[in-house]
């Protein structure tokens, strides 16, 4: 009896931690999603409504789902192939590369605000980085973050410039990859392309699995960029889910309808998810 | 033999060289920016380049170098509160989340009672649960408590235990030897001082990689300030970066004064850290 209460006793602060931060919420937050709460006053039962006016009367709703999924397809995966391709240049064994691995993983742990603020700078349309080097080669270059146009696939660059925090997880699958599957490779005549395409990605698969699912999940909750450089505009061309939710709940005090959100976005990423993971068996290789 | 041929022709490292320089121009050019226009005088920030002219390498360059921005950007937001604040949210979110989580998992990992792998695996599941499900009736609760505007949102979660961490630090745990604990039991130490005196500082790799992560994570933390503070002299860096690009817009030297000033302690721990970091990551899969 005792061990039983010392393993509890150590467990205790997760216990308390779960119970009030976890369960609580959780189970708060389905109830509020069937009311209507300012936070001011307490939650009134409104039923089904906020979910209706969710699907029925909320075009932004369905906008934000749009530029969501839009980075989910278009960034995502852009994201897990950089980062490959990075990998596997920065495995081949040359002279200084610890210093290539250095530069290209840098940029994924500057912190998000700086990021954020310096990607604004260099993205000025007059006197930006970008535009002026575009304009070196006589480009006119857009107005990124201020074009509907633009905006979202300015995110979509930035969010590239961070692939290496990616690279430098798939460079420690990479060393795990036996080096006798490519000289075995090698003795059949494989050339560099089929070895790549037979070999390496087959053996990469589970992580790439990974970041793909943790990518999808993180989409979702795509937030700060926007936040500080878009605000969701021009013309809600930014306006990414997680931004939508967090202005319907702390802008507008809307947090019934933010709790309907947020569960929306919780059965989005559940269902997502789960078709990754269908499509698991099909690519994913583990071991030999 | 085979492997020879593995080994990259001096002909196949050249071109590796100069792929690897030119894809690492974009990586490296956005910093260099940000650091070069911290240094430079309005003048030029205003007038190097821009699109007709194009960009030249003495664009890079500042012409004259001006520290002042450091400290104009100093003065013009309480820079020094905002640091205080980061480094005292950093110092205690560290010891919370490192003292409580390995508290945690060394009952997960070396105690016995019922229930334990089911729990385990409930502490596991929670590390799939978007933040936005939770957070609107974690809101009204430290509402309720009185607590909205003060530092307590932002540290008292963090002292229960961090499921990522509970999850590192026990399979770190689970690879001390048993007989360890059981010559402790022997001599009558209680579980506690095996926990504290035997086993922890055995674990101090592990321990030293949930800091660093613990730090970084809340160095950029954005989000939880953005909830909870209200009154500038309780912002982070973070949030006060944020709030200067906002009132400062087109201060452009002095914002990036700002954002070297908030990047640069993480590039610095990058580099005095770099083992920790990679092989956490590498483990990790970089979920920070």
């Amino acid at each position: 009896m005792r061990k039983h209460l010392v393993g509890y006793a150590f467990i205790s602060p997760w216990i308390v931690g779960f119970t009030v931060f976890t369960v609580f919420p959780f189970l708060a937050s389905i109830y509020l999603s069937f009311t209507h709460y300012n936070i001011l006053s307490a939650p009134q039962w409104t039923g089904l409504s906020n979910y209706e006016r969710l699907f029925y009367e909320d075009p932004l709703f369905w906008k934000s789902l749009w530029v969501t999924l839009k980075y989910t397809v278009v960034a995502v995966p852009l994201m897990v192939g950089v980062g490959v391709a990075l990998a596997m240049l920065l495995n081949a064994e040359i002279a200084g590369m610890s210093v290539y691995r250095t530069v290209f993983y840098i940029p994924s742990i500057v912190p998000l605000v700086a990021t954020s603020v310096v990607f604004v700078w260099i993205l000025n349309p007059q006197i930006g980085l970008v535009n002026t080097l575009l304009g070196t080669v006589g480009i006119v270059g857009p107005a990124w973050l201020q074009d509907p146009r633009w905006a979202f696939w300015a995110l979509v660059l930035m969010s590239l410039w961070t692939a290496g925090g990616s690279m430098i997880i798939y460079l420690a699958g990479l060393k795990n990859v036996p080096r006798s599957l490519y000289e075995a490779a090698l003795i059949d005549g494989a050339n560099a392309f089929q070895r790549a395409r037979h070999i390496t990605l087959p053996m990469l698969s589970p992580v790439i699995f990974f970041t793909l699912v943790m990518g999808v999940i993180g989409s979702f909750q795509y937030f700060t960029q926007a936040f500080i450089m878009t605000k969701g505009g021009p013309e809600n061309s930014t306006h990414f889910y997680a931004l939508y939710l967090f202005n319907r709940a702390w802008r507008y005090l809307d947090m019934g309808y933010a709790s309907a959100m947020a569960w929306v976005l919780f059965v989005m990423i559940m269902a997502l998810t789960l078709i990754i993971f269908g499509t698991h068996g099909r690519w994913v290789h583990y071991g030999d | 033999m085979a492997s020879s041929a593995l080994r990259p022709t001096r002909m196949q490292r050249l071109l590796l060289h100069a792929a690897l320089l030119v894809l690492g121009l974009p990586f490296v050019l956005p910093l260099l920016w940000m650091v070069s226009t911290s240094l430079k005088t309005n003048a030029q920030v205003f007038s190097t380049g821009g699109i007709e002219e194009g960009l030249s390498l003495a664009a890079l360059i500042p012409h004259p170098v001006r520290w002042q921005n450091y400290a104009d950007a100093w003065h013009s937001v309480p820079f020094a509160t905002y640091l205080k604040n980061s480094l005292l949210l950093c110092a205690a979110n560290v010891t919370g989340a490192i003292f409580s989580s390995a508290l945690v998992a060394y009952g997960f990992a070396r105690l016995r009672f019922w229930g334990r792998d089911a729990l385990f695996i409930l502490v596991i599941s929670t590390l799939a649960l978007p933040a936005q499900v939770t957070m609107i009736p974690v809101f009204a609760l430290f509402r309720f408590l009185g607590w909205y505007g003060t530092f307590r949102p932002l540290i008292v979660p963090l002292c229960l235990g961090n499921a990522f961490f509970i999850f590192l630090l026990r399979q770190f745990f689970r690879t001390i030897p048993e007989e360890l604990s059981e010559a402790g039991r022997i001599d009558g130490a209680s579980e506690w001082r095996i926990f504290w005196q035997l086993v922890l500082p055995l674990a101090k790799p592990a321990l030293a990689t949930c800091a660093l992560f613990q730090f970084i994570y809340t160095w950029n933390d954005f989000f939880g300030p953005l909830l909870y503070l209200n009154d500038p002299s309780l912002y982070t860096l973070a949030y006060g970066l944020e709030q200067f690009l906002s009132s400062y817009g087109g201060e452009w030297a002095q914002l990036m004064a700002g954002a070297c000033i908030f990047t640069a302690p993480v590039i610095v721990l990058f580099f005095l850290a770099q083992r920790t970091f990679i092989q956490g990551i590498a483990t990790t899969g970089g979920k920070m």
